[in-house]
């Protein structure tokens, strides 16, 4: 599965290359704008472009996501996709209740989380070392909180809060709780 | 003129304001309420951006998110409500050429959102209550966390915003459907319709092509204000349903917070809430983009009849989008992440866009102009929703939210950029248009403060909202501070840019003040010693 850093890494670049081109067009209209020149009515055909080109963009971006993030399908699909591992998880007065075994995921397992809050409304996020997030869900009281995850890389991975619910709440950071093991050389195809 | 003479009495002395007109100085409080609020929104932001460099010892975590909660609420009701409530109440009867509706009802609306504002600053201030604005259920009615006497005083501020907010909507709809004394009856009904959308919605489906009653800007101010209306009810009703708990507590009897289910809570508040932030704000801004177009051009609005149904189908938009709030939800119905999250809000794209790019053919339609402050700070609004519509547009997708959501991406170059540069910025832009109108001809202190002011408005959003953005995508979250200096790097320079944003409001207040003088702001709260409905004095 494509990981979340490399979408992450893409929105970067396009985002930034978008905001270059549109402040660099913005500075350059407004030069022109204050000079005398020959074409002052814009034809009607510019402005049907322009709002075709914004359907297009509009439609197109969530379609795209679609076929290409894979979390994406996942997530919409999860009641159908049967987990490799299931972990349960409670939070409760601003602390996490973690499953009493060790979480432990072979590189490639699908594994769903499922996590109530006795309380109050919760984040659920987890973290690279680098602190950077791999994913992170809402957790609502009354209500189960569920998400299916792709694990592809190994290494420790921390949980946090990733939701205000007062200042208590900076305090629900379970450091390195999960960790992603490599898969056995046996187990390779 | 000495500089202390001028600091009293405004430059070269030609404000006067005892001879403003009552219209005048309902409009000027309004301006002057909007932005004192705003210079304490912009001292909260610097206070948050310096403790996430550095967590700061005078603002431990409980004062913090007292301020982070009350940040946004001083933002939009005390300063933007202000502003926009104030030009409108000026605007509406200015374009409808007659007078407005109630000027007393336009006064309270001004004392109510400065006091209630104040009120629910002060007990944020004081008891620490912090629910992130009442937000998520039930976090407004633990207890446990926060004061119960304090969060009355709270919601009893909002409450009090939402009382100006109401007598608003009244003024504006009365104001376009009223017939004055002296003046020809007026048809209530179809000056309604034409402003709501109704008249141009029958036009698609009716060979009998009626002309419209009222015009464009007046059109946006109304189809703004129904969202305004409707977002004050979901505000109000929530003040209640909070009270009820707080009134129980008090009273020694604590309700179950179960009572209350979370998912229907936040579907609820985001429904009221976005009625706000991509309903009115987008509108208006929609509509003073083509009022100042107009102005600063001289020429009719480019293709006039395409932005009114844009204007309409916004305001349809805006009460269908709410769900791009609840993409991270897992209990919330994937239809309505997709049709509301997805789908509806990717409209927001199309509306804005041709805004857009129906300002900037208006302008170029004209040219050349003449770089004058109102053009270069509306051009810096566009370029603000420019940048900051498709950034929300990607956290509204349900791939991209899932590593978005609650990042500093969200609150940075899309709500900073949205709210700073897009709409400040558009209002800045209006401020400096109408000031020779409001003032009676009094002059600007300096154009080179007016240049300072733009330059580092315009350079400080972006660049915090860039950094915010940068720091988002590498992990770092909303609403949360980081203890170890994770992301002081990147937090160091959004807060370089927030000075910046800092320096850009002194230099136009002070500005403001020199030009007006001393004598002239006090003037401006004095009773008005014109007797007239007119709008500015008969020459």
């Amino acid at each position: 599965m494509i990981d979340s850093k490399l979408v992450l890494w893409g929105q970067t670049v396009g985002y930034t290359a978008y905001v270059l081109a549109v402040m660099a067009g913005m500075a350059g209209y407004a030069y022109k704008v204050t000079r005398d020149g020959s074409l002052k009515q814009i034809p009607n055909a510019v402005f049907y472009v322009v709002v075709g080109a914004l359907v297009a963009v509009g439609v197109s971006l969530h379609i795209v996501t679609h076929e290409t993030i894979p979390w994406k399908k996942l997530d919409l699909n999860r009641a159908t996709i049967a987990a490799d591992k299931t972990f349960e998880i409670r939070a409760a007065d601003h602390k996490f209740q973690l499953p009493p075994e060790k979480m432990t995921i072979v590189a490639g397992e699908k594994v769903l989380f499922k996590v109530t809050s006795d309380d109050l409304t919760y984040g659920f996020g987890v973290f690279r070392p680098d602190h950077s997030m791999l994913f992170q869900m809402q957790v609502l009281p009354g209500h189960m909180n569920d998400i299916l995850w792709h694990f592809e890389a190994p290494g420790l991975y921390t949980i946090r809060s990733t939701e205000y619910s007062g200042p208590k709440g900076l305090q629900m950071i379970e450091k390195d709780v999960i960790e992603v093991v490599e898969k056995s050389p046996e187990a390779l195809p | 003129m000495t500089f202390l003479q001028t600091l009293i009495r405004g430059t070269k002395d030609l404000f006067k304001p005892d001879g403003l007109t009552p219209m005048q100085k309902m409009t000027l409080r309004f301006v002057v309420v909007g932005l004192l609020w705003y210079g304490i929104a912009v001292a909260e932001g610097m206070i948050m951006r310096l403790s996430l460099v550095k967590p700061l010892p005078p603002f431990p975590p409980g004062h913090y998110y007292a301020i982070l909660t009350a940040h946004p609420l001083v933002g939009i009701f005390g300063s933007t409500y202000s502003v926009v409530f104030g030009a409108f109440l000026f605007l509406v009867p200015f374009l409808m050429k007659k007078p407005l509706w109630s000027l007393k009802a336009a006064n309270w609306t001004c004392f109510f959102l400065a006091f209630g504002t104040f009120t629910f600053w002060a007990a944020g201030f004081i008891s620490h209550y912090a629910p992130l604005y009442t937000l998520y259920w039930p976090l407004p009615a633990d207890f446990t966390q926060f004061s119960v006497v304090g969060g009355t005083f709270f919601i009893l501020g909002i409450a009090l915003v939402m009382v100006g907010t109401v007598l608003f909507v009244i003024n504006v709809f009365k104001t376009v459907t009223y017939t004055p004394a002296g003046f020809p009856p007026q048809p209530a009904g179809a000056l309604l319709a034409s402003a709501l959308g109704l008249t141009g919605l029958k036009r698609v489906f009716s060979r009998e092509k009626k002309d419209h009653l009222v015009s464009l800007p007046v059109a946006a101010i109304a189809r703004g204000t129904v969202d305004t209306a409707l977002n004050a009810g979901i505000i109000l009703f929530t003040g209640v349903l909070i009270l009820v708990y707080m009134v129980a507590e008090l009273s020694g009897h604590s309700l179950k917070h179960s009572a209350v289910d979370a998912l229907l809570y936040k579907n609820w508040f985001w429904w009221g809430l976005d009625l706000i932030a991509d309903g009115l704000v987008l509108i208006y801004v929609a509509g003073a983009w083509y009022l100042m177009a107009t102005l600063i051009s001289g020429k009719k609005l480019f293709m006039e009849n395409i932005a009114r149904a844009a204007l309409f189908v916004e305001m349809v938009v805006s009460w269908t989008v709410w769900s791009h709030h609840l993409m991270s939800d897992q209990a919330q119905p994937g239809i309505l992440k997709i049709l509301s999250g997805e789908m509806v809000t990717a409209f927001e794209l199309i509306t804005q866009g041709l805004a857009f790019t129906i300002t900037l053919i208006t302008l170029w339609s004209a040219r050349p102009l003449k770089m004058t402050n109102p053009l270069k700070f509306l051009l810096g609004g566009l370029l603000g929703f420019a940048l900051a519509v498709p950034a929300g547009i990607m956290q509204a997708d349900l791939g991209l939210n899932r590593i978005l959501h609650n990042t500093q991406w969200i609150v940075g170059p899309h709500v900073h950029v949205a709210v700073l540069v897009g709409l400040t910025m558009t209002l800045y832009s209006a401020v400096y248009y109408l000031f020779p109108l409001l003032t009676n001809g009094a002059e600007l202190y300096s154009q080179k403060l007016a240049n300072l002011h733009f330059w580092s408005h315009l350079l400080g959003g972006i660049g915090m909202g860039a950094f915010m953005g940068m720091a988002g995508l590498h992990g770092m979250l909303r609403r949360t501070m980081y203890f170890n200096g994770e992301f002081s790097g990147y937090m160091i320079l959004a807060a370089l840019s927030g000075s910046l944003l800092l320096l850009g409001f002194l230099a136009f207040f002070f500005n403001i003040v020199m030009s007006v003088g001393l004598r002239g702001v006090i003037g401006i709260f004095l009773p008005a010693k014109l007797n007239t409905k007119d709008l500015v004095p008969s020459a």
